[in-house]
């Protein structure tokens, strides 16, 4: 019984871990670069929910919608500011703007916050679900965050295949100069994706928040870590793949938290990674690239 | 002068650099010696020196080997507890601090090299993003690996734990050198700035000879097109292995040097903030461009203590000077202007146009 409540909320946070790398993802396929500034997103989202529902009293619902759009905003922004000028530049330079705006936003964070952890009050109040006479508890975080995660795949999904805007998405990730000359607004859908990379990591920050409930500004660090590696784990640039990942990658760090060590969680969930990278070096899903000479 | 300009262009940029160095170092002799170095910038000296070295060193495997590393901490981390370890067995074999901050150093940079053949041979396979992953992760499991030992030091040697300082079961007199997640208590600080002003000459010395080597050529064909070396006899594994693993012992060096300066080190110090805080010196002083790592990596540590006075601003403002370095040097339509503005001004001074065309 222990085995299916670990593999539960492994499932729950895996969840999470794919909300964010679907941001990763999305932003490595259309435009070449590491974000690294998208774990701080995630802190954002959460601390904006937080200020929202503790300070403001607004219910649940509305701070999140607060917390999406802020972030939303926040992306778009950062993305018109920091990524655009730097379009024809080397992929290390656009990264280390990446990072630069990471310490940016941490570090506005924590003038803005203080560098005191906050206690983040779930959002989710409702009765944690018992199943087989109360000797399986589900939290109601992990019901509400599995639930989630399945939502934001499906619609993602759906916005990725069937719709204009994903046909355009899905053009400019596979040659940019094509896609142009067929009258695809680059630029427009690579703000559009980063909006949305930023949207779903504002849901998934108030997850997060919800499931460890401290907030500090550096708190999007490791996730965003995770999720990267997540998102490589799977194949970068794929969609199913960051799904895939992320989902495994919490299952792997649940399970070897719970029976192999809880400091070495971690190291497992990498050496899984290595290993996997070097069976498969692009990943689960990931495109083989074809060398041309 | 003329034997000067008869040098070959690298000898001569290698000795510039040369000087850079040496020059500074007795600036800041000279600093310490009149009193005008404040104390916290003098704390600031040998992590200073550290980091020169930590830039460098990843230059050659991001600049010159061509491949992006984020786990190059991980070498540091090593580098770092191995001569923590080293330097507290041999407090009473070896009397001489110098002597022993050398041996530790050594040891320091052999268990990094030894390291980063582990990590360098499966690793150098994959290519691109995945390398920087697969190194990142590697980062990653040092760091907990290391969070999680525990070394102890008595009369009858070394002893390990994975469990726990009472674990170890140490005599009377014996001491705790690795504390599990305390990290390394009670270092007896050796390392000087003249110990890394040493170190800094011996990794420009093995660097910049590399690159100019036929190891080095090779190297660099090996980054400038893959494909094209191997078909001329050009052994892909064993030069990416090459500059790899050199880039991890001088890290492992850098570590040791670090360590020993401060009275303790916990294995977060060396996290993936540290390689990042690395490859930023190493892009901002110029992908490739060993003496712009120096530079970049001393003024960047440095800046942070500069900016003391704008208080909570100064990592916000650290921040947004990185950002805007990024787009002002890389930015095509900045760029042309630097590049018009340059040549125009050369042109008024009257001198050679097409040298300002190629600034």
């Amino acid at each position: 019984m222990d085995f299916i409540a670990y593999l539960i909320s492994g499932i729950s946070l895996g969840s999470v871990y794919a909300i964010i790398a679907l941001g990763y993802t999305m932003v490595y396929g259309i435009a070449k670069m590491l974000n690294f500034a998208h774990g701080d997103v995630i802190m954002i989202g959460g601390y904006v929910s937080f200020v929202a529902t503790a300070n403001l009293d607004l219910p649940p619902a509305v701070s999140i919608m607060i917390a999406v759009a802020v972030c939303t905003t926040l992306g778009i922004v950062i993305e018109k500011l920091a990524y655009k000028p730097l379009r024809a530049a080397p992929s290390l330079a656009v990264l280390i703007t990446a990072i630069g705006v990471s310490y940016f936003l941490q570090n506005a964070a924590l003038l803005i916050w203080s560098s005191n952890p906050k206690s983040y009050t779930s959002l989710f109040k409702f009765e944690p679900l018992k199943l087989l006479d109360g000797e399986l508890t589900i939290a109601s975080v992990t019901i509400v965050t599995v639930i989630t995660g399945v939502i934001v795949m499906t619609t993602l999904s759906l916005i990725i295949n069937k719709t204009k805007i994903g046909k355009a998405m899905r053009a400019v990730s596979e040659d940019k100069d094509a896609a142009q000359l067929m009258g695809i607004g680059v630029n427009k859908t690579i703000t559009i994706t980063f909006a949305i990379g930023s949207g779903l990591a504002a849901i998934a920050g108030v997850l997060l928040a919800s499931a460890y409930p401290i907030l500090t500004p550096t708190m999007g660090a490791m996730p965003g870590i995770k999720a990267f590696t997540a998102a490589v784990f799977g194949g970068i640039g794929s969609i199913p793949g960051a799904m895939l990942g992320g989902i495994l990658l919490g299952v792997i760090e649940i399970l070897g938290r719970a029976y192999i060590s809880t400091q070495l969680s971690d190291a497992i969930v990498f050496s899984v990674l290595i290993i996997v990278l070097l069976v498969k070096p692009t990943g689960l899903l990931g495109k083989k690239i074809s060398e041309k000479v | 002068m003329k034997k000067v300009k008869k040098l070959r262009k690298s000898t001569r940029s290698s000795l510039i650099t040369y000087g850079l160095v040496i020059l500074f170092f007795v600036i800041v002799q000279v600093m310490m010696i009149t009193g005008n170095l404040s104390s916290s910038l003098r704390g600031q000296l040998v992590p200073i020196a550290a980091y020169i070295v930590m830039a460098v060193s990843l230059n050659l495997t991001v600049g010159i080997l061509g491949e992006l590393s984020l786990g190059h901490a991980g070498f540091m981390s090593i580098g770092a507890f191995a001569g923590v370890i080293v330097s507290t067995s041999l407090e009473n074999q070896i009397a001489n601090a110098p002597l022993r901050l050398a041996v530790s150093m050594l040891v320091g940079g052999i268990l990094a090299a030894v390291v980063g053949v582990i990590v360098g041979v499966p690793a150098l396979r994959l290519r691109g993003d995945y390398l920087a992953i697969v190194t990142l992760a590697f980062g990653e499991i040092i760091k907990n690996v290391i969070n999680i030992l525990y070394v102890g030091y008595d009369s009858s040697g070394l002893s390990l734990s994975l469990k726990s300082a009472n674990a170890l079961g140490l005599e009377e007199g014996g001491k705790v050198v690795l504390n599990g997640p305390m990290g390394a208590v009670g270092i007896s600080r050796i390392s000087t700035v003249t110990a890394g002003f040493v170190l800094i000459i011996v990794t420009l010395f093995i660097v910049l000879n590399l690159m100019h080597s036929r190891s080095g050529r090779a190297i660099m064909a090996v980054r400038d097109n893959r494909i094209a070396a191997e078909s001329v006899g050009i052994s892909i594994t064993k030069y990416k292995l090459m500059a790899f693993v050199i880039s991890a012992a001088l890290a492992g060096l850098a570590g040791s040097l670090y360590a020993l300066n401060f009275s303790t080190v916990v294995a977060k110090k060396f996290d993936f903030n540290t390689s990042i805080l690395v490859l930023v010196f190493v892009v901002l002083g110029g992908i490739g461009n060993i003496r712009g790592s120096i530079i970049a990596a001393a003024v960047l540590t440095v800046l942070p203590e500069l900016l003391r006075q704008f208080n909570d601003y100064r990592m916000l403002l650290y921040a947004i000077i990185l950002i805007l370095v990024m787009i002002a040097t890389n930015n095509e339509k900045i760029k042309n202007l630097i590049n018009r503005v340059t040549l125009m001004l050369d042109l008024k001074t009257k001198n050679d146009p097409k040298k300002g065309g190629a600034a």
